[in-house]
Protein backbone atom coordinates (compact mmCIF):
# COMPACT_ATOMS: atom_id res chain seq x y z
CA UNK A 1 0.00 0.00 0.00
CA UNK A 2 1.32 3.49 -0.67
CA UNK A 3 0.70 6.27 1.52
CA UNK A 4 0.34 10.17 0.54
CA UNK A 5 -0.28 12.73 3.98
CA UNK A 6 -1.45 15.72 2.98
CA UNK A 7 -0.94 18.79 4.85
CA UNK A 8 -1.03 22.80 5.10
CA UNK A 9 -3.11 25.37 6.12
CA UNK A 10 -6.80 25.45 6.22
CA UNK A 11 -8.25 26.41 2.39
CA UNK A 12 -4.93 25.68 0.84
CA UNK A 13 -6.31 23.97 -1.51
CA UNK A 14 -5.66 20.09 0.31
CA UNK A 15 -9.08 18.72 -0.58
CA UNK A 16 -9.08 20.23 -3.97
CA UNK A 17 -5.66 18.36 -4.46
CA UNK A 18 -7.18 15.23 -3.30
CA UNK A 19 -10.08 14.99 -5.41
CA UNK A 20 -7.33 15.85 -8.55
CA UNK A 21 -5.25 12.76 -7.01
CA UNK A 22 -8.38 10.76 -7.03
CA UNK A 23 -9.36 11.21 -10.32
CA UNK A 24 -5.99 10.25 -11.67
CA UNK A 25 -5.77 6.95 -9.87
CA UNK A 26 -9.16 5.86 -9.20
CA UNK A 27 -9.85 3.56 -12.44
CA UNK A 28 -6.00 1.87 -11.29
CA UNK A 29 -5.68 2.15 -7.86
CA UNK A 30 -8.26 1.19 -4.50
CA UNK A 31 -7.83 4.40 -2.91
CA UNK A 32 -9.19 5.21 0.90
CA UNK A 33 -9.02 8.54 2.52
CA UNK A 34 -8.76 9.75 6.11
CA UNK A 35 -9.44 13.14 6.97
CA UNK A 36 -8.81 14.51 10.61
CA UNK A 37 -10.02 17.46 11.84
CA UNK A 38 -10.72 19.30 15.15
CA UNK A 39 -14.32 20.13 14.86
CA UNK A 40 -16.53 19.66 11.24
CA UNK A 41 -15.15 18.12 8.20
CA UNK A 42 -16.87 17.51 5.37
CA UNK A 43 -14.41 16.04 2.84
CA UNK A 44 -14.87 12.52 3.53
CA UNK A 45 -18.87 12.43 2.86
CA UNK A 46 -18.01 14.46 -0.71
CA UNK A 47 -14.84 12.59 -1.99
CA UNK A 48 -17.29 9.12 -0.96
CA UNK A 49 -20.22 10.42 -2.89
CA UNK A 50 -18.15 11.78 -6.01
CA UNK A 51 -15.72 9.28 -6.34
CA UNK A 52 -16.85 6.21 -4.92
CA UNK A 53 -14.11 5.63 -2.68
CA UNK A 54 -13.52 4.33 1.19
CA UNK A 55 -13.59 7.54 3.57
CA UNK A 56 -13.19 7.55 7.05
CA UNK A 57 -12.86 10.87 9.38
CA UNK A 58 -11.82 11.50 12.94
CA UNK A 59 -12.52 15.18 15.21
CA UNK A 60 -9.37 15.36 17.48
CA UNK A 61 -11.36 17.72 19.66
CA UNK A 62 -9.15 19.04 22.63
CA UNK A 63 -6.27 16.98 21.44
CA UNK A 64 -3.53 18.60 18.58
CA UNK A 65 -4.78 16.96 15.62
CA UNK A 66 -1.23 15.91 14.41
CA UNK A 67 -1.37 14.79 17.83
CA UNK A 68 -4.61 12.77 17.05
CA UNK A 69 -3.25 11.95 13.81
CA UNK A 70 -0.50 10.00 14.95
CA UNK A 71 -2.54 8.09 17.92
CA UNK A 72 -4.82 6.99 14.96
CA UNK A 73 -2.55 6.11 11.98
CA UNK A 74 -2.13 2.72 13.31
CA UNK A 75 -5.85 1.65 13.23
CA UNK A 76 -6.05 3.60 9.90
CA UNK A 77 -3.37 1.24 7.94
CA UNK A 78 -4.58 -1.27 9.59
CA UNK A 79 -8.42 -0.65 8.35
CA UNK A 80 -6.92 0.22 5.30
CA UNK A 81 -5.23 -2.91 4.68
CA UNK A 82 -7.60 -5.12 5.72
CA UNK A 83 -9.71 -3.36 2.85
CA UNK A 84 -7.30 -3.98 0.28
CA UNK A 85 -6.14 -0.67 -0.72
CA UNK A 86 -3.22 0.33 -2.86
CA UNK A 87 -3.45 4.17 -2.26
CA UNK A 88 -4.26 5.35 1.86
CA UNK A 89 -4.28 9.42 1.46
CA UNK A 90 -4.76 11.25 4.75
CA UNK A 91 -5.84 15.07 4.87
CA UNK A 92 -4.13 16.58 8.06
CA UNK A 93 -6.52 19.72 9.60
CA UNK A 94 -3.58 21.67 8.54
CA UNK A 95 -3.57 23.66 11.80
CA UNK A 96 -0.43 23.00 14.14
CA UNK A 97 2.19 24.37 12.81
CA UNK A 98 4.48 22.94 15.79
CA UNK A 99 3.87 19.58 14.99
CA UNK A 100 3.85 17.65 11.39
CA UNK A 101 2.03 15.32 10.08
CA UNK A 102 4.30 13.23 7.66
CA UNK A 103 6.24 9.64 8.37
CA UNK A 104 9.28 8.67 7.09
CA UNK A 105 7.84 6.26 4.31
CA UNK A 106 5.52 7.26 1.68
CA UNK A 107 5.33 11.07 0.25
CA UNK A 108 4.55 14.13 2.61
CA UNK A 109 3.18 16.68 0.93
CA UNK A 110 2.68 20.15 1.83
CA UNK A 111 0.08 22.30 -0.04
CA UNK A 112 0.37 26.28 0.08
CA UNK A 113 -1.82 28.75 -1.66
CA UNK A 114 -0.14 31.22 -3.84
CA UNK A 115 -2.30 34.21 -1.90
CA UNK A 116 -1.40 32.73 1.72
CA UNK A 117 1.11 35.55 2.00
CA UNK A 118 5.04 35.51 1.72
CA UNK A 119 6.05 35.06 4.75
CA UNK A 120 3.85 31.55 4.86
CA UNK A 121 6.30 29.23 4.35
CA UNK A 122 8.68 30.76 7.18
CA UNK A 123 5.98 30.74 9.67
CA UNK A 124 4.89 27.13 8.41
CA UNK A 125 7.82 25.49 10.18
CA UNK A 126 7.93 21.83 10.36
CA UNK A 127 4.96 21.47 8.19
CA UNK A 128 6.84 23.10 4.88
CA UNK A 129 10.76 21.71 6.21
CA UNK A 130 10.12 18.37 6.83
CA UNK A 131 7.89 17.60 3.84
CA UNK A 132 8.94 15.93 0.09
CA UNK A 133 6.85 18.33 -2.21
CA UNK A 134 5.29 21.27 -2.22
CA UNK A 135 2.42 21.96 -4.37
CA UNK A 136 1.41 25.67 -4.96
CA UNK A 137 -2.17 26.11 -5.72
CA UNK A 138 -4.42 29.24 -6.76
CA UNK A 139 -1.63 30.13 -9.35
CA UNK A 140 -4.58 31.51 -11.64
CA UNK A 141 -5.07 34.18 -8.92
CA UNK A 142 -1.46 35.79 -9.07
CA UNK A 143 1.11 37.06 -11.11
CA UNK A 144 4.01 34.90 -12.66
CA UNK A 145 6.50 37.53 -10.81
CA UNK A 146 4.36 36.80 -7.65
CA UNK A 147 4.33 33.28 -7.66
CA UNK A 148 8.48 32.84 -8.29
CA UNK A 149 8.62 35.16 -5.12
CA UNK A 150 6.78 32.67 -3.17
CA UNK A 151 8.68 30.08 -4.72
CA UNK A 152 11.97 31.20 -3.67
CA UNK A 153 10.99 31.96 -0.08
CA UNK A 154 9.58 28.14 0.12
CA UNK A 155 13.51 27.53 -1.29
CA UNK A 156 14.94 29.24 1.39
CA UNK A 157 13.10 27.25 4.06
CA UNK A 158 13.78 23.75 2.41
CA UNK A 159 16.25 23.73 -0.64
CA UNK A 160 16.18 20.20 -1.20
CA UNK A 161 11.88 20.21 -1.66
CA UNK A 162 10.60 19.31 -4.89
CA UNK A 163 8.08 22.29 -6.22
CA UNK A 164 4.86 22.01 -8.25
CA UNK A 165 2.64 24.19 -9.05
CA UNK A 166 -1.08 24.45 -10.29
CA UNK A 167 -4.40 25.44 -10.29
CA UNK A 168 -5.82 22.55 -8.02
CA UNK A 169 -10.00 23.21 -9.60
CA UNK A 170 -8.34 22.19 -12.75
CA UNK A 171 -5.36 20.10 -12.06
CA UNK A 172 -3.16 21.74 -14.25
CA UNK A 173 0.41 20.36 -15.00
CA UNK A 174 0.02 17.68 -12.20
CA UNK A 175 1.66 14.94 -14.10
CA UNK A 176 5.10 14.89 -12.38
CA UNK A 177 3.02 14.64 -9.16
CA UNK A 178 1.30 11.75 -10.23
CA UNK A 179 4.26 9.72 -10.92
CA UNK A 180 5.97 10.39 -8.04
CA UNK A 181 3.29 8.82 -5.97
CA UNK A 182 2.74 5.88 -8.76
CA UNK A 183 6.59 5.03 -7.99
CA UNK A 184 6.98 5.94 -4.24
CA UNK A 185 7.38 2.23 -2.55
CA UNK A 186 4.83 0.87 -0.32
CA UNK A 187 5.27 1.36 3.22
CA UNK A 188 6.02 -1.12 5.76
CA UNK A 189 3.75 -0.82 8.84
CA UNK A 190 6.06 -2.06 11.26
CA UNK A 191 9.06 0.22 10.46
CA UNK A 192 6.78 3.35 10.67
CA UNK A 193 7.84 6.41 12.46
CA UNK A 194 6.92 10.23 12.85
CA UNK A 195 9.54 12.22 11.14
CA UNK A 196 9.21 15.01 13.58
CA UNK A 197 9.87 15.30 17.13
CA UNK A 198 6.60 15.84 18.61
CA UNK A 199 6.20 18.18 21.53
CA UNK A 200 7.63 17.39 24.67
CA UNK A 201 4.29 16.76 26.43
CA UNK A 202 0.83 18.03 27.16
CA UNK A 203 -0.71 20.56 29.75
CA UNK A 204 -4.01 21.26 31.15
CA UNK A 205 -4.67 23.35 28.32
CA UNK A 206 -3.95 21.20 25.52
CA UNK A 207 -6.41 18.75 26.97
CA UNK A 208 -9.29 22.13 27.38
CA UNK A 209 -9.18 23.08 30.52
CA UNK A 210 -10.40 26.67 29.58
CA UNK A 211 -9.16 28.81 32.95
CA UNK A 212 -6.83 31.73 32.36
CA UNK A 213 -3.79 32.32 34.78
CA UNK A 214 -1.35 30.27 36.23
CA UNK A 215 -2.59 28.92 39.34
CA UNK A 216 -4.98 26.69 37.74
CA UNK A 217 -2.59 24.95 35.30
CA UNK A 218 0.23 22.46 35.40
CA UNK A 219 2.29 20.38 33.06
CA UNK A 220 4.38 21.60 30.01
CA UNK A 221 4.17 25.20 29.92
CA UNK A 222 6.32 28.33 29.20
CA UNK A 223 6.09 31.43 31.16
CA UNK A 224 6.25 34.31 28.58
CA UNK A 225 9.69 35.61 30.19
CA UNK A 226 10.75 32.16 31.93
CA UNK A 227 13.92 30.22 31.33
CA UNK A 228 14.02 27.23 29.59
CA UNK A 229 14.40 24.52 32.46
CA UNK A 230 11.24 25.69 34.01
CA UNK A 231 8.97 24.41 31.16
CA UNK A 232 7.75 21.66 33.91
CA UNK A 233 4.88 23.65 35.34
CA UNK A 234 3.60 22.65 38.89
CA UNK A 235 0.51 24.80 39.33
CA UNK A 236 0.62 27.59 41.88
CA UNK B 1 18.27 29.40 -27.55
CA UNK B 2 14.64 29.57 -28.04
CA UNK B 3 13.97 30.10 -32.05
CA UNK B 4 10.25 28.81 -32.03
CA UNK B 5 7.61 27.21 -29.99
CA UNK B 6 5.00 25.15 -31.41
CA UNK B 7 1.22 24.87 -30.25
CA UNK B 8 -0.49 21.42 -30.96
CA UNK B 9 -4.10 21.24 -30.55
CA UNK B 10 -6.58 20.60 -28.21
CA UNK B 11 -10.13 20.53 -27.60
CA UNK B 12 -12.91 22.93 -26.93
CA UNK B 13 -15.11 23.60 -24.72
CA UNK B 14 -17.63 21.16 -25.69
CA UNK B 15 -14.86 18.66 -26.13
CA UNK B 16 -14.42 18.71 -29.82
CA UNK B 17 -11.17 18.71 -31.56
CA UNK B 18 -9.49 22.01 -32.74
CA UNK B 19 -9.37 22.15 -36.15
CA UNK B 20 -5.71 23.94 -36.78
CA UNK B 21 -2.60 21.17 -37.46
CA UNK B 22 -0.30 23.31 -35.39
CA UNK B 23 0.81 26.85 -34.74
CA UNK B 24 4.12 27.76 -34.60
CA UNK B 25 5.30 30.90 -33.26
CA UNK B 26 9.06 32.39 -33.94
CA UNK B 27 11.51 34.71 -32.10
CA UNK B 28 11.05 38.28 -32.42
CA UNK B 29 7.65 37.87 -33.99
CA UNK B 30 4.55 39.62 -32.51
CA UNK B 31 1.06 38.16 -32.28
CA UNK B 32 -2.41 38.98 -30.71
CA UNK B 33 -4.98 36.72 -29.82
CA UNK B 34 -8.22 38.22 -29.75
CA UNK B 35 -11.73 37.20 -29.61
CA UNK B 36 -14.82 37.16 -27.49
CA UNK B 37 -15.03 37.72 -23.36
CA UNK B 38 -14.70 33.69 -22.36
CA UNK B 39 -13.60 32.35 -25.59
CA UNK B 40 -10.11 31.23 -23.83
CA UNK B 41 -7.47 33.70 -24.66
CA UNK B 42 -6.71 33.33 -21.26
CA UNK B 43 -6.55 29.34 -21.31
CA UNK B 44 -4.55 29.88 -24.44
CA UNK B 45 -1.48 32.16 -23.42
CA UNK B 46 -1.65 30.01 -20.04
CA UNK B 47 -0.85 26.87 -21.69
CA UNK B 48 2.24 28.23 -23.43
CA UNK B 49 3.31 29.41 -19.79
CA UNK B 50 2.47 26.42 -18.37
CA UNK B 51 4.24 24.95 -21.03
CA UNK B 52 1.57 22.32 -21.28
CA UNK B 53 1.55 18.57 -22.15
CA UNK B 54 -2.22 17.36 -22.30
CA UNK B 55 -2.18 18.26 -18.80
CA UNK B 56 -4.43 21.14 -19.02
CA UNK B 57 -8.31 21.94 -19.62
CA UNK B 58 -7.77 22.37 -23.05
CA UNK B 59 -5.15 19.21 -23.37
CA UNK B 60 -3.37 21.04 -26.03
CA UNK B 61 0.51 20.37 -26.29
CA UNK B 62 3.47 23.18 -26.37
CA UNK B 63 6.91 22.17 -27.98
CA UNK B 64 10.06 24.37 -27.50
CA UNK B 65 12.10 24.34 -31.20
CA UNK B 66 10.07 21.59 -31.89
CA UNK B 67 10.69 18.88 -28.81
CA UNK B 68 9.04 18.51 -25.57
CA UNK B 69 10.57 20.60 -23.13
CA UNK B 70 12.62 19.07 -20.10
CA UNK B 71 11.44 18.90 -17.20
CA UNK B 72 12.86 21.36 -14.98
CA UNK B 73 11.29 23.93 -17.00
CA UNK B 74 8.08 22.73 -16.55
CA UNK B 75 8.36 22.63 -12.67
CA UNK B 76 10.28 25.93 -11.78
CA UNK B 77 8.80 28.82 -13.72
CA UNK B 78 11.97 31.23 -12.22
CA UNK B 79 14.26 29.26 -15.06
CA UNK B 80 11.08 29.01 -17.58
CA UNK B 81 11.83 31.32 -20.80
CA UNK B 82 8.55 32.68 -20.31
CA UNK B 83 7.09 35.65 -18.42
CA UNK B 84 3.58 36.09 -18.44
CA UNK B 85 1.88 39.59 -17.09
CA UNK B 86 -1.77 38.13 -16.25
CA UNK B 87 -4.81 40.04 -15.83
CA UNK B 88 -4.74 39.63 -12.08
CA UNK B 89 -3.82 43.22 -11.06
CA UNK B 90 -3.33 42.59 -7.37
CA UNK B 91 0.03 41.22 -5.23
CA UNK B 92 -0.55 39.60 -2.00
CA UNK B 93 3.49 39.50 -1.03
CA UNK B 94 3.67 41.63 1.78
CA UNK B 95 6.85 43.35 0.78
CA UNK B 96 7.88 46.44 -0.15
CA UNK B 97 8.60 47.60 -4.21
CA UNK B 98 13.19 46.95 -3.69
CA UNK B 99 12.58 43.51 -1.65
CA UNK B 100 9.92 41.83 -4.12
CA UNK B 101 12.29 42.52 -6.98
CA UNK B 102 15.05 41.71 -4.80
CA UNK B 103 13.60 38.42 -3.75
CA UNK B 104 12.58 37.53 -7.87
CA UNK B 105 16.06 39.14 -8.93
CA UNK B 106 17.54 36.35 -6.62
CA UNK B 107 14.96 33.66 -8.00
CA UNK B 108 15.90 34.63 -11.16
CA UNK B 109 19.87 34.19 -10.42
CA UNK B 110 20.72 37.49 -10.79
CA UNK B 111 23.92 38.63 -9.10
CA UNK B 112 24.63 41.84 -7.64
CA UNK B 113 20.49 43.60 -8.36
CA UNK B 114 20.84 46.54 -6.91
CA UNK B 115 21.11 48.17 -10.84
CA UNK B 116 18.42 46.32 -12.00
CA UNK B 117 16.48 46.71 -9.03
CA UNK B 118 16.57 50.66 -9.58
CA UNK B 119 16.22 50.09 -13.44
CA UNK B 120 13.26 48.19 -13.08
CA UNK B 121 11.51 50.99 -10.71
CA UNK B 122 12.50 53.61 -13.58
CA UNK B 123 10.96 51.72 -16.43
CA UNK B 124 7.74 50.78 -14.28
CA UNK B 125 7.51 54.80 -13.61
CA UNK B 126 7.49 55.63 -17.00
CA UNK B 127 4.81 52.79 -18.24
CA UNK B 128 2.71 54.62 -15.24
CA UNK B 129 1.74 58.30 -14.23
CA UNK B 130 1.21 58.07 -10.62
CA UNK B 131 5.05 57.35 -9.55
CA UNK B 132 6.21 54.03 -7.70
CA UNK B 133 8.94 54.34 -5.05
CA UNK B 134 11.34 51.46 -3.69
CA UNK B 135 9.30 51.82 -0.88
CA UNK B 136 6.12 51.32 -1.93
CA UNK B 137 4.44 48.08 -0.75
CA UNK B 138 3.29 45.86 -3.51
CA UNK B 139 0.39 45.10 -1.91
CA UNK B 140 -1.18 48.78 -1.99
CA UNK B 141 -0.31 49.40 -5.76
CA UNK B 142 -3.15 50.68 -8.01
CA UNK B 143 -3.94 47.85 -11.09
CA UNK B 144 -2.31 50.09 -13.38
CA UNK B 145 1.29 50.69 -10.87
CA UNK B 146 0.58 47.01 -10.52
CA UNK B 147 1.00 46.10 -14.03
CA UNK B 148 3.53 48.88 -14.80
CA UNK B 149 5.97 47.57 -12.20
CA UNK B 150 5.23 43.79 -13.16
CA UNK B 151 5.91 44.58 -16.75
CA UNK B 152 9.26 46.32 -16.03
CA UNK B 153 9.76 43.09 -14.47
CA UNK B 154 9.52 40.86 -17.03
CA UNK B 155 11.39 42.70 -19.32
CA UNK B 156 14.46 43.46 -16.72
CA UNK B 157 14.35 40.92 -13.91
CA UNK B 158 12.32 38.05 -16.01
CA UNK B 159 14.34 39.16 -18.85
CA UNK B 160 12.72 36.15 -20.40
CA UNK B 161 12.38 35.60 -24.34
CA UNK B 162 8.94 35.06 -24.77
CA UNK B 163 6.30 37.90 -22.97
CA UNK B 164 2.92 37.34 -23.05
CA UNK B 165 0.47 39.84 -22.11
CA UNK B 166 -2.87 39.78 -20.98
CA UNK B 167 -4.70 42.44 -21.89
CA UNK B 168 -2.51 45.67 -20.68
CA UNK B 169 -4.97 48.14 -22.57
CA UNK B 170 -7.43 47.79 -19.34
CA UNK B 171 -5.04 49.16 -16.81
CA UNK B 172 -4.54 52.71 -17.41
CA UNK B 173 -0.78 52.89 -18.72
CA UNK B 174 0.88 54.20 -20.96
CA UNK B 175 -0.03 51.52 -23.78
CA UNK B 176 2.54 53.52 -26.27
CA UNK B 177 5.89 53.31 -24.31
CA UNK B 178 4.91 49.40 -23.82
CA UNK B 179 4.56 48.78 -27.37
CA UNK B 180 7.50 51.10 -28.41
CA UNK B 181 9.79 49.15 -26.30
CA UNK B 182 8.15 45.52 -27.12
CA UNK B 183 8.46 46.38 -31.05
CA UNK B 184 12.63 47.00 -30.63
CA UNK B 185 13.31 43.94 -29.42
CA UNK B 186 13.71 40.55 -30.30
CA UNK B 187 11.77 38.74 -27.84
CA UNK B 188 8.54 36.56 -28.62
CA UNK B 189 5.60 38.87 -27.92
CA UNK B 190 2.08 37.69 -27.31
CA UNK B 191 -0.73 39.89 -26.04
CA UNK B 192 -4.24 39.28 -25.53
CA UNK B 193 -6.22 42.23 -26.47
CA UNK B 194 -9.78 43.94 -27.15
CA UNK B 195 -7.88 47.17 -28.58
CA UNK B 196 -7.80 47.03 -32.52
CA UNK B 197 -4.34 49.32 -32.45
CA UNK B 198 -2.74 46.03 -30.75
CA UNK B 199 -4.51 43.59 -32.85
CA UNK B 200 -3.42 45.43 -35.80
CA UNK B 201 0.42 46.02 -34.74
CA UNK B 202 0.87 42.18 -34.67
CA UNK B 203 1.96 39.94 -37.49
CA UNK B 204 -0.32 37.65 -37.04
CA UNK B 205 -3.42 37.64 -35.26
CA UNK B 206 -5.41 34.12 -33.78
CA UNK B 207 -8.68 34.31 -33.37
CA UNK B 208 -10.44 32.38 -30.52
CA UNK B 209 -13.88 31.22 -30.24
CA UNK B 210 -15.36 27.90 -27.51
CA UNK B 211 -12.21 27.69 -25.98
CA UNK B 212 -10.71 26.63 -29.63
CA UNK B 213 -8.54 28.71 -32.38
CA UNK B 214 -10.44 29.48 -34.73
CA UNK B 215 -8.71 31.24 -37.35
CA UNK B 216 -4.78 32.68 -37.74
CA UNK B 217 -4.49 35.78 -40.03
CA UNK B 218 -1.67 37.07 -40.74
CA UNK B 219 -1.13 40.94 -41.21
CA UNK B 220 -1.34 42.44 -44.66
CA UNK B 221 -0.87 45.38 -46.00
CA UNK B 222 -3.97 47.58 -45.70
CA UNK B 223 -3.83 46.70 -42.01
CA UNK B 224 -0.25 47.64 -41.61
CA UNK B 225 -1.60 51.29 -42.94
CA UNK B 226 -4.68 51.12 -41.11
CA UNK B 227 -2.40 50.57 -37.60
CA UNK B 228 -0.42 53.37 -38.59
CA UNK B 229 -3.17 55.51 -38.62
CA UNK B 230 -4.54 54.20 -35.87
CA UNK B 231 -1.27 54.64 -34.14
CA UNK B 232 -1.42 58.37 -34.71
CA UNK B 233 -4.86 58.78 -33.69
CA UNK B 234 -4.62 56.92 -30.51
CA UNK B 235 -1.72 58.99 -29.51
CA UNK B 236 -3.66 62.19 -29.79
CA UNK B 237 -6.45 60.03 -27.94
CA UNK B 238 -3.70 59.61 -25.45
CA UNK B 239 -2.45 63.38 -25.15
CA UNK B 240 -6.18 64.14 -24.75
CA UNK B 241 -6.58 61.23 -21.64
CA UNK B 242 -3.56 63.19 -20.11
CA UNK B 243 -4.74 66.75 -20.65
CA UNK B 244 -8.06 65.62 -18.94
CA UNK B 245 -5.86 63.32 -16.09
CA UNK B 246 -4.29 67.02 -14.80
CA UNK B 247 -7.32 68.88 -15.22
CA UNK B 248 -7.07 70.70 -18.02
CA UNK B 249 -10.33 72.53 -20.02
CA UNK B 250 -9.50 71.95 -23.93
CA UNK B 251 -9.37 75.54 -25.40
CA UNK B 252 -6.20 74.97 -28.22
CA UNK B 253 -7.76 75.00 -31.78
CA UNK B 254 -5.69 71.54 -32.42
CA UNK B 255 -7.85 69.93 -30.33
CA UNK B 256 -10.49 70.30 -32.16
CA UNK B 257 -10.19 66.81 -34.36
CA UNK B 258 -12.47 65.61 -36.30
CA UNK B 259 -12.69 61.95 -35.60
CA UNK B 260 -14.59 60.76 -38.94
N1 LIG C 1 -10.65 24.50 -24.56
C1 LIG C 1 -11.25 24.66 -23.37
N2 LIG C 1 -11.85 23.62 -22.74
C2 LIG C 1 -12.45 23.79 -21.55
N3 LIG C 1 -12.51 24.96 -20.87
C3 LIG C 1 -11.94 26.03 -21.45
C4 LIG C 1 -11.27 25.95 -22.72
N4 LIG C 1 -10.78 27.17 -23.03
C5 LIG C 1 -11.12 27.99 -22.01
N5 LIG C 1 -11.82 27.31 -21.06
C6 LIG C 1 -12.37 27.86 -19.80
O1 LIG C 1 -13.29 28.89 -20.12
C7 LIG C 1 -13.21 29.95 -19.18
C8 LIG C 1 -12.96 31.29 -19.91
O2 LIG C 1 -11.71 31.22 -20.60
P1 LIG C 1 -10.64 32.41 -20.56
O3 LIG C 1 -10.51 32.96 -19.18
O4 LIG C 1 -9.40 31.92 -21.21
O5 LIG C 1 -11.38 33.49 -21.49
P2 LIG C 1 -10.86 34.89 -22.05
O6 LIG C 1 -10.99 34.83 -23.52
O7 LIG C 1 -9.51 35.19 -21.52
O8 LIG C 1 -11.94 35.88 -21.46
P3 LIG C 1 -11.80 37.44 -21.00
O9 LIG C 1 -11.79 38.26 -22.25
O10 LIG C 1 -13.02 37.64 -20.19
O11 LIG C 1 -10.54 37.55 -20.20
C9 LIG C 1 -12.08 29.58 -18.21
O12 LIG C 1 -12.66 29.02 -17.03
C10 LIG C 1 -11.28 28.54 -18.97
O13 LIG C 1 -10.62 27.63 -18.09
N1 LIG D 1 -8.96 29.73 -7.92
C1 LIG D 1 -8.55 28.65 -7.26
N2 LIG D 1 -9.26 28.22 -6.19
C2 LIG D 1 -8.82 27.12 -5.53
C3 LIG D 1 -7.65 26.41 -5.94
N3 LIG D 1 -7.48 25.37 -5.07
C4 LIG D 1 -8.49 25.43 -4.19
N4 LIG D 1 -9.32 26.48 -4.45
C5 LIG D 1 -10.52 26.89 -3.69
O1 LIG D 1 -10.08 27.25 -2.39
C6 LIG D 1 -11.03 26.85 -1.40
C7 LIG D 1 -10.39 25.94 -0.37
O2 LIG D 1 -9.93 24.74 -0.98
P1 LIG D 1 -9.91 23.34 -0.22
O3 LIG D 1 -9.37 22.35 -1.17
O4 LIG D 1 -11.21 23.07 0.41
O5 LIG D 1 -8.82 23.68 0.91
P2 LIG D 1 -8.38 22.77 2.19
O6 LIG D 1 -9.00 23.43 3.38
O7 LIG D 1 -6.88 22.93 2.22
O8 LIG D 1 -8.83 21.38 1.95
C8 LIG D 1 -12.15 26.15 -2.16
O9 LIG D 1 -13.17 27.10 -2.36
C9 LIG D 1 -11.51 25.76 -3.48
O10 LIG D 1 -12.44 25.69 -4.52
C10 LIG D 1 -6.92 26.90 -7.10
O11 LIG D 1 -5.87 26.36 -7.51
N5 LIG D 1 -7.43 28.02 -7.71
MG1 LIG E 1 -10.00 20.12 3.07
MG1 LIG F 1 -8.82 36.58 -20.12
ZN1 LIG G 1 0.70 20.08 17.82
Amino acid sequence: MKLVVIAGPPSAGKTALTKQIVKNFKDKMKIAYLKIDVVKAYEDQELAKDYNILTKKIYSGDLCPDHAGVMVLGDVLEWAEKNKVDLLIIESAGLCLRCSPYVNQGLGIVVLSSISGIHAPEKMGAMVSLSDIAIVTKIDLVSQAEREVLIQKIKDVHPQIILMETNALQGTSLTYLYSLIENSQDIDRNNLFLKGNPPLGTCTICIGKKDIGWKNHFGVIKKLDGQITEYLYRGE
Amino acid sequence: MIREITILPGYDKNGAAESFSSITLKAGETTSIVGPTGSGKTAFITDIELLAQKDTTTRRQVLINGDIPKDPYRYNPSIRPIAMITQNTKCFADLSTEEFLEVHARARKIKNSKAVITETIDLANTFTGEKITNISKVTVLSGGQTRALLIADALLIGAAPIILLDEIENAGIFKQEIINIIQKTSKMVLFVTHDPVIALLTKKRIIMENGAVKKVIFQNETETQAAENLLELDKRVGILREKLRAGYELTDDSFRVKFA
